[in-house]
């Protein structure tokens, strides 16, 4: 299938019969670099004046690396929690036909629409410990508002449609044969779905796990309304660096934000690393 | 394993798709269901299977009555027109598949799976590509895989639908042979549906010709194609030409004339004659026998194939003629079928 020489390493792909290559190439880099490149760097050029010293104070010090963990560990609880039901309404959208589907299906998009203060708003107005579901929670002993699980609580909200959305076209095109010859071979419902469905589903499932999770590091609107922000606490990056701002402490911002950039940029790599690998396995 | 279908009828939504069909398999026996599309061909196998259940009647394999087993208790193999491999599995785990999802006791050790699998697979002449993905293979060999996985668990019944049917004629007629000879020393009881009555007719110990959800004809290829028990088994195997004729006291005639050909067992009255394009006999003069004039006349490979006009309601029959016939070149030909066959009319 592949003519190509093994040894070829890096090189252009074949241009196709139809022209374009050239224009649509210059234009996607042209693109890229004015949206996303010269943004970027200018981020990084702004906490390079900052000196090396000083930036690995502001690296190391303690309200900062509090924020990181906080945004980094919420957002990939968040996801966690995420892919594991947005996989399970995927599954009801796309196997059932229920009354209401269409609804249900139409209601997986509004955290997409919704401005995420009305949402961080909304979430806070419940869970704190008056809310309608806060004060059921009271006496257990589980506090949301105001605690970094309220931070899991709105970021599970704003990413639930990635991983939705991702996993449900993949499984509308899994081939019902595919089930019943592995029932045919002797496989119990629980093995059908554990041994050939999910496996087939799971670049989908990382993809997923990747929007929702990078959804989560970046969110800010949500979650500072739910999650009290006391530093150290529930105080998360983004909103750190708006603090900075406020103080007009440009580079201290610039310099948390470059952390960021850089341990999600490396987090995102390695989920596409994994992606290609299992793209190539499973074709 | 000796496979009973008992006036089984399948309904889909009212719409019925088999109507009481009932058909004997002996054990090793390999047999073809052949039919148009909506013959109801894949329906019947896909009940043998477990995939459908009957709205009425039951399936037996040997003596047990199959039709109350789920489809994982029934053990059957089954092979699919597009392949169903699991594409996340190489093609050893493929195959061992049927095995690994076994329970307990029943369930081999992981090296003799291995060893299972590698067997089969040498048994379908594919050594060497345990460890590819099914996108790696190409077509003919993903067949040969996934009939490889179906042969794994050792099946009551191996069932077929359509194997060949994604593969192009080459390839086709080159798993057509090997499958027959598979069948020939593995012995498995196997079930297969095509649409190709020359795959049928080559491959099958037994055909068995649908149409509309019913079974037109049970039998060998000899059976089916020199005795077609019906109108539509002569028009649906192989060529055929039909005129419609009268029968008066045991002659056949056409129009006003006898042409030659005794029935005496038919009852009197309308009916349609049936006959094989190249089994006919050419005849000079016409005292009794089916002339008429040529409206076309095409090279087909090793035949000329013409088109005649008979009598004045101008019917159309067509025979073949051997290519450097002289009759070729006529306006007007007489003619005699040799082996014919009449039904009464529609």
């Amino acid at each position: 299938m592949t003519t190509a020489p093994a040894k070829a390493g890096w090189r252009f792909r074949q241009p196709s019969v139809i022209p374009g290559f050239g224009l649509t190439l210059g234009f996607s880099l042209a693109y890229l670099t004015l949206i996303i490149l010269i943004p970027l760097s200018g981020l990084v050029w702004r906490s390079a004046a900052l000196g090396w010293a000083d930036f690995w104070a502001i690296a190391i010090d303690r309200r900062t690396l509090n924020a990181l963990r906080i945004s980094f560990g919420t957002a990939f609880l968040a996801a966690v929690v995420n892919v594991v039901f947005g996989t399970v309404v995927a599954w009801v959208l796309v196997r059932y036909r229920f009354p209401g589907r269409r609804i249900a299906d139409a209601m997986v998009d509004l955290p997409f629409a919704l401005p995420t203060a009305v949402a961080g708003i909304a979430l806070t107005t419940l869970y704190a410990p008056n809310g309608w579901i806060g004060q059921l929670l009271m006496p257990l002993g589980i506090k949301v508002a105001y605690t970094p699980l309220g931070i899991v609580v709105a970021l599970v909200f704003i990413g639930l449609p990635f991983v939705v959305r991702t996993v449900q076209p993949i499984m509308e095109e899994i081939d019902k044969e595919v089930e019943e010859a592995a029932a045919t071979l002797g496989a119990s419902r629980f093995q059908i779905i554990t041994r050939v469905l999910f496996p087939g589903l799971a670049p989908a499932i990382i993809t997923g796990f990747s929007l929702a999770f990078a959804r989560g590091v970046g969110e800010y609107g949500s979650v500072i309304f739910i999650a009290g922000n006391l530093p150290f606490k529930s105080e998360i990056a983004p909103l750190l660096i708006v603090i900075r701002l406020e103080e007009y402490n440009y580079e201290a911002a610039t310099a948390i934000a470059a952390i960021m950039l850089a341990l999600s940029f490396l987090m995102l790599l390695v989920v596409n690393l994994v992606q290609t690998w299992s793209r190539k396995r499973y074709g | 394993m000796e496979v009973r279908v008992v006036n089984v009828r399948k309904e889909f939504e009212r719409f019925p798709a088999l109507h009481d069909v009932s058909l004997d398999i002996r054990s090793g026996e390999l047999i073809a269901l052949l039919g148009p599309s909506g013959s109801g061909k894949t329906t019947l196998l896909r009940l043998i299977a477990g995939l459908e259940r009957p709205t009425k009647g039951a399936i037996f394999f040997g003596d047990e009555d199959a039709s109350q087993k789920s489809i994982q208790e029934r053990n059957v193999g089954f092979v699919f027109q597009h392949y169903a491999l699991f594409r996340h599995m190489t093609v050893a785990d493929n195959i061992g598949f049927g095995l690994k999802v076994r329970h307990g006791a029943a369930r081999p050790s992981a090296q003799e799976i291995r060893r299972r699998a590698l067997e089969l697979l040498d048994l379908v002449q594919l050594s060497g590509l345990e460890k590819r993905y099914p996108a790696q293979l190409s077509g003919g060999q993903r067949q040969r895989v996934a009939l490889a996985r179906a042969m794994a668990i050792e099946p009551k019944v191996l069932l077929l639908d359509e194997p060949f049917g994604a593969l192009d004629a080459q390839v086709r007629r080159e798993l057509r042979r090997w499958l027959r000879e598979i069948h020939d020393r593995t012995g498995h009881t196997t079930v297969f549906v095509t649409h190709d009555q020359e795959e049928a007719l080559e491959l099958a110990d037994r055909v068995v010709v649908m149409s509309q959800g019913r079974i037109e004809q049970v039998g060998t290829a000899d059976d089916i194609y020199d005795t077609p028990n019906s109108p539509f088994v002569y028009s649906f195997i192989g060529e055929s030409s039909s005129l419609p004729v009268k029968v008066e006291n045991g002659e056949i005639w056409i129009a006003d004339r006898p042409i030659g050909l005794q029935a005496p067992h038919a009852p009197s009255g309308e009916a349609v004659l049936h006959f094989r394009p190249h089994d006919v006999e050419l005849l000079d003069g016409c005292s009794g026998c089916i002339a008429g004039t040529v409206a076309a006349s095409r090279r087909v490979a090793g035949t000329r194939r013409v088109e005649l006009e008979i009598g004045g309601q101008r019917q159309r029959v067509e025979i073949e003629l051997p290519v450097d016939h002289p009759a070729a070149q006529k306006s007007r030909v007489a003619f005699r079928p040799r082996r014919w066959k009449l039904f009464p009319a529609a």
